[in-house]
Order: structure tokens, then C-alpha cells, then sequence
């Protein structure tokens, strides 16, 4: 897999917000907001870290990647495609009759999507599983997992962040897409689950904190968390939800909501 | 009928979680602190390195679960059947049945013959939820031969399967070397004028049943129909036309268990006069097994007041 370099990381993570404006807008449903908070995540993940090969998406020894805020589908779909899974033509069938592309991951549709998510709180307990096999198999991949603030609500996530940690699971490097929105509100006004970061290191995970949108930073810290044994790796990445698009950005009206047509018109302007 | 206890259900589920592990290193195991009493903790002995105790939280256990079978391991998982099905339903939902992955689901306790740590750990529903779930095999076996044998067929069957065990001794209905299939019922007595089918301890229940009717002159079928599905159509039909009178008797709520399964098979195919001994929605309390399935309506001679009442006599 040819790896992007910070710069090429950057235009390609522009694209995959045009495409999740077009996505979205077309299918007049989805979740633009955070989407576009996760993109620099998966963009540096599919198109620099991981190792991976898009023509062989079963190989034993893949790095694995858990959507497990599953409504970010759109920015799962875009990162998938422009990588080489499949035609970014595809793109447009998102949420259609028929189409792989469904509105939340089902990893039988769809090649490269190793888990099906949208019952949030999973993703977590799966990539657990992924890592003790390969730990059980003596192999060194690893298994990233793409987690959200509103999904920390969930107690599954505490029972995985316990386990994984007494379990003393590596090779799992966990993100926190933290866009400080859910579907109601801001996370402080419906149930703030401050302070993160410390919760997290209260459960002995390994944590780095960074800007979500800072390709070098998400490159750095994943550096840094392949070198950490014997306990699992949290990345908290302070993001924008909406980020890209001014009017969308912070703005929680799009987090369940696509973009009208003028609005679409309006967003591709600014991200071209 | 001659009463032999064998040993209970979940004791022949460990023992044999054993013989797999030593056959198939992909089979790993996993449970929620309750390995001791579910028998998982066998296998944890032989092959400590391909076992996991997660602690007492079973949304977790089961998403683990998929996640070792996403990448090709067999596991098995074991809790007790009331918080493993109701505490990891929607993991099994998304993770598993949605997800298509093989994962084995084996939940120790069911029914009420847990006896006296009362309705709280009385797995009445599990039957219900877990049929409920697309692609999902459903199974309440008898005693620790049928166990057995069957431990070793979704060992071998690349899907999910849910399989509930017993607490109790439960007494032998099959012959040892009885050929055991995945959705195939076994027949332990041919009659003329009803069928009855049963699953788990129902089935000595049923036997015995089967056994008193015989002396006032009634010929009763009796089917150990382990698997609830995929339901045994075609043994089932065979014996509807042949007897015409169909009695279902399970340790289970009588909504959404064998019963159902029977009669939304039979309303299309052959409507025939049916009768149902389960648990008349409600859930029980502490007390011995024995004193539980006769106040709930589950011992013989309920099966043979039911049995007469279809038959009109």
C-alpha cells in the first residue's frame, strides 16, 4: 500500500468531505456532523498507518479498523473508496435499495468493513476480540477502533475498558472522536462525562491527547501507541463537529440531518 | 419409567468442551464469573491460555466473542441463561446474528428447575429471544448423552447457536451411540393416537407420561425435539397426519417457546387439535426442582391431563 504524506493526507481528507456532502445530500439522510469530525482519523488510518491491501481485503495479517460510531458511515465509505476498495463511483448508491452501502456498516455487503455497527458501544468489546486473537496467533497486527463521546454514555464501554486492561490487551488502539456533540445536545448538557481523559487513565489505558485534525499529531501519536505493551491505547482527538464546512461547523442541527441541495452547492464551494 | 439420573446437562457441556478443545485449537472459551457453576472452568484447566474470564459483564462477553470469531475462532460462551440472553441481547443481535458470525452461545440454568435462588436466575424467556434472532440455532437438549453429542455438532456447524443447559441431574431418556443431528428430532416411542413433543427435562416428563397413558389404552409419540430451530418439519408433519393430536411440553414460558414454534408450523400445514404444557406467563420462585415443575404445571401428570383433554377423553 502506498503510504500519503502529510500533505497528500490533507487533500485527501478534503475529498472524502466533499464526498460525504455529496453522499449525504444525495441520500437526503445520514450523519454529515460526524463525519466530517472523524475524516483526518480514518483518512491517516486507511491511507498511512494501516497495513492493508484493498485488493485482498480478507488477508489474515490486516490491520483491522472498527467503525463503532457506525453513523460516521459516510466518512467510512469515502476513506474505503478513495483507497482502492472500491469505485468511488459506488458512492452515490449510499443508502439505496440494494447497495452495499448501507446506512450503518454491515460488514457482509461491503469489503473492508470488518464490523457492523450503529448499536452504539460495541465496536470496543469486538476489536478486543480481534486483538486476543492475533495475540492467540502469535501475529502483529493491529486493531484500531473508532469510538465516540456520545458512546461513552454507554456502560459497554466501561465493561470493555475494564476487561481490556486486565486482560492487559495491546495491539488495540482505540480513538475518541471527541466533537463534544450528540444527537440531543452539546455532551456537557446531556451527560458530560468529564474528565475523559482521566477517566480513561483511571482504567489503565495508555492515552495521548490530540487535535483530531492534525494529520501529523493522529500520525505521531499512532507511532508512539504501537510501542506500548501489555495495555490497550486510547487516542482522545479534540475534533469539530461539522469540521469543514462553516456553517455546519459546531453546528449540531447536522448531526442526524443532510444537507439540502443549496446547502451541498454551498459546502462544495468552500471545500473546493 | 425407571427414573436413572445421569449427570446434569451443563456437567456433560464442560466435560465435552474439553474433548473439543484437545481436537480443535480454534475453540476458545470465554465466560463472565460464572465458570465454575456453567462447567466452562473444565476447559479453563486443560487450556488456560485459550480461556477468558472477562468479570461479570456480558454485553462484553459477547462482543469479545465476535470479535475472535470475526478472525476465525470457534468460541464458545457461558453464563447463566437469564443474564447472558437478556444482558448480551443486542450484542448478539448486532454481533452475532446480524454480524453472521460463529459464535457459540451456551447458557447454563435454564427453567425453573434452578430451584431455590429463585426467579431472578430462572431463565423462562431465553427460548423466545434467542429464536427471535435471524440465522441464530436453537437448542434445549435432554440429558448428558444427547448433550454431549451435540456439543460436538455445533462444534462442527459454521454459524451461531444458542444451547441452553440445565442445573439439575437430569434423568437418561437416550441410548448411548443414538445418532444426534443439528435440527433432527429423535423419536423415543411410536404411538397412533397423539404426539408428544418435548425438550430438556420434559422429555423423561413425557416418557413417563407416555407410559401411564399407555395403560388406558392411549398410544402417545413421544419426540425429544432438541432443536427448536430449525424445527424438525418434516418428522413433525409426518406425525401430525399420522396421529392427529400434537401435545408440546417445555420448561419454558409459554410464549415464543417450542409451542409457538409448533403451532405457527402446523396453523399453515396441517392444523390439528394441539395442547401446550409450559409456563403459563408468569414467573416462578424458590423452592426444590421438583416441588417448582409440579406447582408450575411441568410434571407427567399434567402432560397426561393435557394429552386427555385434546384427545377428548
Amino acid at each position: 500500500m502506498e503510504k500519503l504524506s502529510v500533505e497528500q493526507l490533507k487533500a485527501r481528507a478534503k475529498l472524502v468531505r466533499r464526498h460525504i456532502i455529496e453522499m449525504t445530500g444525495a441520500a437526503a439522510s445520514g450523519h454529515p456532523g460526524g463525519s466530517l469530525s472523524v475524516t483526518e482519523i480514518l483518512v491517516a488510518l486507511y491511507s498511512n498507518l494501516m497495513e492493508h491491501n484493498p485488493q485482498d481485503p480478507q488477508w489474515p495479517d490486516r490491520d483491522r479498523l472498527i467503525l463503532s460510531k457506525g453513523h460516521a458511515s459516510p466518512a467510512l465509505y469515502a476513506a474505503l473508496a478513495e483507497t482502492g476498495y472500491f469505485s468511488p463511483k459506488t458512492l452515490k448508491d449510499f443508502r439505496k435499495l440494494g447497495s452495499p452501502l448501507q446506512g450503518h456498516p454491515d460488514r457482509r455487503k461491503l469489503p473492508g468493513v470488518e464490523a457492523s455497527t450503529g448499536s452504539l458501544g460495541q465496536g470496543l468489546s469486538m476489536g478486543i476480540g480481534m486483538a486476543l486473537a492475533r495475540r492467540l496467533d502469535k501475529k502483529s497486527y493491529y486493531t484500531y477502533v473508532i469510538t465516540s463521546d456520545g458512546e461513552m454514555n454507554e456502560g459497554q464501554t466501561w465493561e470493555a475498558a475494564a476487561m481490556a486492561a486486565h486482560h492487559k490487551v495491546d495491539h488495540l488502539i482505540a480513538f475518541l472522536d471527541y466533537n463534544k456533540f450528540q444527537l440531543d445536545d452539546s455532551t456537557k448538557n446531556i451527560c458530560d462525562m468529564e474528565p475523559v481523559v482521566e477517566k480513561w487513565k483511571a482504567f489503565r489505558w495508555h492515552t495521548f491527547e490530540i487535535d483530531g485534525h492534525d494529520v501529523k499529531q493522529i500520525l505521531n501519536a499512532v507511532k508512539k501507541a504501537k510501542k506500548v505493551q501489555g495495555q490497550p491505547v486510547m487516542i482522545i482527538a479534540h475534533t469539530i463537529k461539522g469540521k469543514g464546512v462553516s456553517f455546519m461547523e459546531g453546528n449540531n442541527a447536522f448531526h442526524g440531518v443532510a444537507p439540502k441541495p443549496e446547502e451541498v452547492a454551498k459546502a462544495l464551494k468552500e471545500l473546493s | 419409567m425407571q427414573k436413572i439420573l445421569g449427570k446434569a446437562t451443563r456437567d456433560a457441556y464442560g466435560e465435552t468442551l474439553v474433548e473439543i478443545g484437545k481436537m480443535n485449537p480454534e475453540v476458545v472459551v470465554l465466560d463472565a464469573d460464572l465458570s465454575k457453576s456453567t462447567k466452562s472452568a473444565l476447559f479453563s484447566e486443560k487450556f488456560p491460555e485459550r480461556f477468558f474470564n472477562v468479570g461479570i459483564q456480558e454485553a462484553n462477553l459477547v462482543g469479545v466473542a465476535a470479535g475472535l470469531a470475526s478472525c476465525g475462532k470457534i468460541p464458545f460462551i457461558s453464563s447463566f441463561a437469564s443474564f447472558l440472553v437478556s444482558k448480551g441481547f443486542d450484542q448478539f443481535r448486532m454481533g452475532v446474528a446480524f454480524s453472521e458470525l460463529n459464535v457459540k452461545v451456551v447458557g447454563s440454568h435454564g427453567g425453573i428447575t434452578v430451584g431455590e435462588d429463585g426467579a431472578s436466575q430462572m431463565a423462562i424467556e431465553d427460548v423466545a429471544l434467542m429464536t427471535s434472532l435471524p440465522g441464530f440455532v436453537v437448542m434445549v437438549p435432554s440429558d448428558e448423552i444427547s448433550t454431549r453429542a451435540l456439543v460436538f455438532e455445533i462444534a462442527k456447524y459454521p454459524g451461531p447457536v444458542y444451547m441452553r443447559t440445565g442445573r439439575p441431574k437430569a434423568p437418561v431418556v437416550h441410548k448411548a451411540g443414538t445418532d444426534f443431528k443439528i435440527g433432527k428430532g429423535v423419536r423415543l416411542r411410536e404411538g397412533k393416537d397423539l404426539t408428544i413433543l418435548a425438550n430438556g427435562l420434559e422429555v423423561f416428563e413425557a416418557l413417563e407420561a407416555a407410559e401411564h397413558l399407555a395403560e388406558d389404552g392411549i398410544s402417545a409419540s413421544v419426540i425429544d425435539m432438541h432443536t427448536v430451530k430449525p424445527l424438525d418439519t418434516e418428522l413433525l408433519l409426518e406425525e401430525a397426519k399420522r396421529t392427529g393430536h400434537v401435545l408440546v411440553a417445555e420448561e419454558h414460558q409459554i410464549w415464543g417457546g417450542l409451542g409457538s414454534a409448533v403451532a405457527t408450523f402446523l396453523a399453515k400445514q396441517h392444523p390439528c387439535k394441539m395442547g401446550f404444557v409450559a409456563i403459563q406467563d408468569t414467573f416462578a420462585e424458590s423452592g426444590k426442582a421438583e416441588e417448582l415443575l409440579e406447582k408450575y404445571g411441568l410434571t407427567y401428570p399434567h402432560i397426561i391431563k393435557a394429552a386427555k383433554k385434546i384427545l377428548g377423553r
